[in-house]
C-alpha cells in the first residue's frame, strides 16, 4: 500500500517500543523506513531541529514520525511550515502521545464489546488513570480521546502529580488514592509509569509509599469485576505501579496494547498518505 | 539659537495650545513666533512629556546580534521615549564602573535618548557577592538603579545587605521577583493552558512570595525597593498592602501584561514566551486596576530583543522576551486611555514623570512646563492600525502584537530640543548628528 513511500522515524528521545512499533507498521504497509536517533546524529552536534528535519525532507522523507522531549514540537513544525512532509506526533514532551490513545481506545473497545466492537463508541467505559498524570503525555491524549468517544474518565494520584487546573477545567474527578477510585466501580484501570526522577523531585517520598497508595496490587485487582481490564503503556516498573501478578493476569491487556499499537500506527500511516481501505 | 514651534497640540490631552522650544528648553510663547526654525503642525495630536523607560534591554555589550545601544535608542525614539534605563544583564554584565561608563558613552554617541545604565546588584548577576555598587554610583554614568533583572536576588540575607548597601548611595534595587526553586524549567503561566499544552507551569506564588519577602525586608532596613514587571493578582494585593503600611516600594507593569493572556501560548508560538509569563484575564484586570489606583506606579517596557534564531525553534528552546519600546504607547492608549481607566495626564505620570523620579532623572519633574527641558512626544491617538513588525525600528522583530489593532501613532519625538522622530520616522543617525 505504501510502496515507494519513505517513512523517517526521527526519535530525539529514547524510545524502543514506539519506534519499533512505527517501523513494523510502516514495513507492513510496504514503506521504506529510515531511522534517526539522537545518539550520533547531527542533533548532538548542535544542528537545529528545523535544519535536521529539512534535511530529512530533502532526502525524500514523505512522512516524519517524530518523538521529541519538547511539548508542542509537532505543532510548531506544522504551524511554521518547516517541512511539507507529513508529521506524526510519536510523543512530544509532557504534552501528547496520540497514537497511544488510539491503540488504548481500540484495546478498550475490543475488550469491552468483544466481537460486536466495530462501530461502537466508549459510552460503557469507566476509566481510571492512575499515577503521574501531571507529566504524562499518555494520560493527556487518553483524557481527550477517550472522553471524545464517550468514556467516563477519572484520575487517581497524589495532588503533587495532578494537573489540578486542567482537571477542574475539564470537569474530571480526581481521587486521592486508588482505593477511593476503585470504590466507584471502574471497568478500566490504566496505570502510568512512575518516573524515578519524580521521587528526587519531591513529588512523592518513596516507591514503597507509592505502591501502597497507587499501586495496582492483587488485592485491588480482586475489587474489580471479572470483565474489567488493567492497562499500562509500558515499560512497566513491576512492583511499583503494577504488581507482577497483576501484569501477568488474565485481566491485564498490556501485550494486547502492544499488538494493537502496530495496527493503530498502520491506520495512521495509511490515512495520512491517502490510502483507503 | 534653535527654535521649534509646535502648533495646536493638546498638551497632556487638554485644549489645543502652542509650545515653543528654544535651545532645548520649553519657553513662554512670544507674540511673533514666526521666526521659528521649525514649525510642527500638531493639530489633533496629544503632547506628552518624553517617555522614560525604567526597564530596557539594549543588549550591548555582548548581544549585538539582537540589539545595540544605537538601534535600541532608535527603537526608543520611535516609541516616543527620550530616556531609557539599560538593564545590566549584558555580556559582560554591567557590574563595574567600566561597563556602565561604556554603555553611558554609547548612549551619548547614539544621541537619540538619554541612556541611563542600570548596575547589577551582584557580581555577574550570580547572586553571591555584591557588585561594585559604590563605584557605579559615583561613576560618570551616575547609576541609581541596581538590578539583577533576568535573575532574582533570591538569597534573603544577600537581598537584605544589598538593600542596605544601595541605600548608602541613595539608589534603589529593582527586583526581578521570581523564586528560582519554584520556577525550575518553567515555561509559561501555571494554569489550565499550561497543563493542556504540557508546558511546565510558572506559578504566581513564585512572584508573589518574593515580593512579600522583599517589601518586609525593605521596611525592616528602611530602604527603597522597586518591583519589576508585576504580573499577578496576588502581587498587586501584596503591593497594595505594603503601600498602605507605608513601605517605600514602587512597582512597574509591562504593556504586554496589560493586554495579553496565557491562552496565546496555544499554537506554541515563541513570540508569546516571556518572563514573567503572560497570565490570565483576571491577572490582566488586576494589573490594570493596580496601575489605575496607584498600587503600581509606572509602565515599563521590559523591551527584550532576540534574534530570529532565538525564536524560530520549539517553545522550550526559545528565549524569553518581547520587544516593546515601539508598541508601548499604543498599548497604553488602548488598554488604559480608551478603556477609560486613565487620562493623558495619567499616562504622562506613569510613563514619564514617575519612572524618571524612581530612576533619579530630575529634568522630568514638571512635564511640559515652561522652563523645563524639551523632552516632548506627540502622538496621534486617532490613528488606528494593525500592528506589524514593519513598525519596529530596532534590530529584532520579536513583537507579540502582530495582527492586533492598536491605536496611536507617534508622530514626533523631541529629546532635549533635538527632533529624533519627524512625521513618524526616526531621523537617520547621520542627520541627527549634523550640527
Amino acid at each position: 500500500m505504501l510502496a515507494g513511500t519513505t517513512v523517517a522515524n526521527a526519535f530525539f528521545e529514547d524510545s524502543t517500543r514506539t519506534r519499533l512499533s512505527f517501523e513494523i507498521a510502516a514495513r507492513a504497509l510496504g514503506a521504506e523506513v529510515v531511522t534517526l536517533t539522537t545518539a550520533g546524529s547531527s542533533a548532538s552536534k548542535g544542528e537545529s531541529l528545523k535544519d535536521t528535519l529539512q534535511t530529512l525532507e530533502a532526502m525524500g522523507a514523505d512522512v516524519i514520525v517524530l518523538r521529541h522531549s519538547d511539548s508542542g514540537v509537532a505543532e510548531t513544525i506544522v504551524n511554521n511550515g518547516w517541512v511539507a512532509s507529513h508529521v506524526i506526533n510519536a510523543g512530544d514532551g509532557t504534552h501528547e502521545h496520540p497514537t497511544q490513545a488510539l491503540l488504548d481506545a481500540y484495546t478498550i473497545r475490543t475488550r469491552l464489546n468483544g466481537t460486536d466492537s466495530r462501530g461502537q463508541d466508549l459510552n460503557n467505559a469507566r476509566v481510571v488513570i492512575v499515577g503521574d498524570v501531571l507529566h504524562s503525555r499518555v494520560a493527556r491524549s487518553n483524557i481527550w480521546f477517550l472522553r471524545t468517544l464517550g468514556a467516563t474518565v477519572s484520575v487517581a494520584a497524589p495532588q503533587s502529580l495532578q494537573p489540578t487546573a486542567l482537571l477542574a477545567d475539564a470537569g474530571i474527578t480526581a481521587y486521592s488514592t486508588l482505593d477511593d477510585a476503585l470504590d466507584t466501580g471502574p471497568n478500566v484501570v490504566m496505570s502510568l509509569r512512575v518516573q524515578r526522577e519524580r521521587m528526587s523531585g519531591g513529588f512523592f517520598p518513596t516507591e514503597a509509599e507509592y505502591a501502597h497508595f497507587w499501586g495496582m496490587s492483587e488485592a485491588r485487582l480482586s475489587r474489580l469485576s471479572s470483565d474489567s481490564i488493567v492497562m499500562h503503556p509500558g515499560p512497566m516498573n513491576r512492583g511499583v505501579e503494577i504488581a507482577s501478578s497483576v501484569a501477568d493476569s488474565a485481566q491485564s491487556v498490556v501485550t494486547e496494547q502492544v499488538t494493537n499499537g502496530v495496527a493503530a500506527r498502520m491506520a495512521v500511516l495509511a490515512h495520512l498518505t491517502g490510502v483507503r481501505q | 539659537m534653535t527654535r521649534i514651534l509646535i502648533r495646536g497640540a493638546r498638551i497632556l490631552g487638554g485644549d489645543p495650545a502652542d509650545l515653543l522650544v528654544v535651545d532645548g528648553v520649553i519657553r513662554p510663547m512670544e507674540s511673533s513666533p514666526a521666526t521659528a526654525d521649525r514649525v510642527i503642525d500638531a493639530n489633533g495630536l496629544v503632547a506628552l512629556p518624553g517617555l522614560v523607560d525604567l526597564h530596557t534591554h539594549l543588549r550591548e555589550p555582548g548581544g549585538e546580534v539582537s540589539e545595540t545601544v544605537l538601534t535600541g535608542s532608535q527603537a526608543a525614539a520611535a516609541g516616543g521615549f527620550t530616556a531609557v534605563h539599560a538593564m545590566a544583564n549584558t555580556n559582560p554584565v554591567a557590574d563595574s564602573a567600566a561597563i556602565v561608563n561604556r554603555v553611558f558613552d554609547l548612549g551619548l554617541a547614539a544621541g537619540y535618548v538619554t541612556v541611563r545604565p542600570v548596575g547589577a546588584v551582584t557580581r555577574n548577576i550570580e547572586g553571591e557577592q555584591l557588585a561594585d555598587i559604590g563605584a557605579m554610583a559615583s561613576s560618570r554614568a551616575r547609576v541609581t538603579v541596581f538590578s539583577d533583572d533576568g535573575k532574582c536576588v533570591s538569597n534573603s540575607l544577600l537581598m537584605r545587605r544589598a538593600l542596605e548597601y544601595v541605600a548608602t548611595f541613595g539608589g534603589v534595587i529593582a527586583q526581578h521577583a521570581q523564586d528560582p526553586e519554584l520556577t525550575v524549567g518553567s515555561q509559561m503561566n501555571d494554569g489550565v493552558v499550561s497543563s493542556e499544552l504540557g508546558l511546565r507551569g510558572w506559578p504566581s506564588v513564585a512572584e508573589e512570595a518574593i515580593i512579600a519577602r522583599d517589601v518586609l525586608l525593605a521596611e525592616s532596613v528602611g530602604a527603597r525597593l522597586h518591583i519589576c514587571h508585576v504580573s499577578t493578582v496576588g502581587a498587586v494585593d501584596v503591593l497594595r498592602w505594603a503601600k498602605r503600611r507605608g513601605i517605600a516600594v514602587t512597582a512597574e507593569v509591562t504593556p504586554h501584561h496589560l493586554l495579553l493572556t496565557d491562552d496565546l501560548a496555544r499554537g506554541y508560538s515563541p513570540l508569546f514566551k516571556v518572563n514573567p509569563p503572560l497570565r490570565t484575564a483576571e491577572d490582566v484586570n488586576a494589573v490594570r486596576e493596580g496601575i489605575a489606583d496607584g498600587t503600581i506606579d509606572i509602565v515599563a517596557t521590559d523591551h527584550a530583543p532576540h534574534s530570529a534564531t532565538a525564536k524560530d525553534c520549539t517553545w522550550s528552546d526559545a528565549a524569553f522576551g518581547m520587544v516593546g519600546l515601539e508598541s508601548a504607547l499604543p498599548v497604553m492608549t488602548h488598554a488604559l486611555v480608551e478603556s477609560g481607566l486613565m487620562t493623558w495626564a495619567d499616562i504622562a505620570r506613569i510613563a514619564s514623570t514617575e519612572p524618571a523620579r524612581i530612576g533619579g532623572l530630575s529634568e522630568y519633574a514638571t512635564p511640559l512646563a515652561i522652563g523645563s527641558a524639551a523632552n516632548i512626544t506627540l502622538i496621534d491617538p486617532s490613528a488606528q492600525a494593525e500592528w506589524s513588525s514593519e513598525r519596529l525600528s530596532g534590530k529584532s522583530s520579536n513583537t507579540p502584537f502582530v495582527g492586533i489593532e492598536l491605536p496611536g501613532r507617534i508622530v514626533s519625538t523631541i529629546h532635549r530640543g533635538i527632533e529624533t522622530v519627524i512625521d513618524g520616522n526616526v531621523v537617520p543617525h547621520e542627520e541627527l548628528l549634523r550640527p
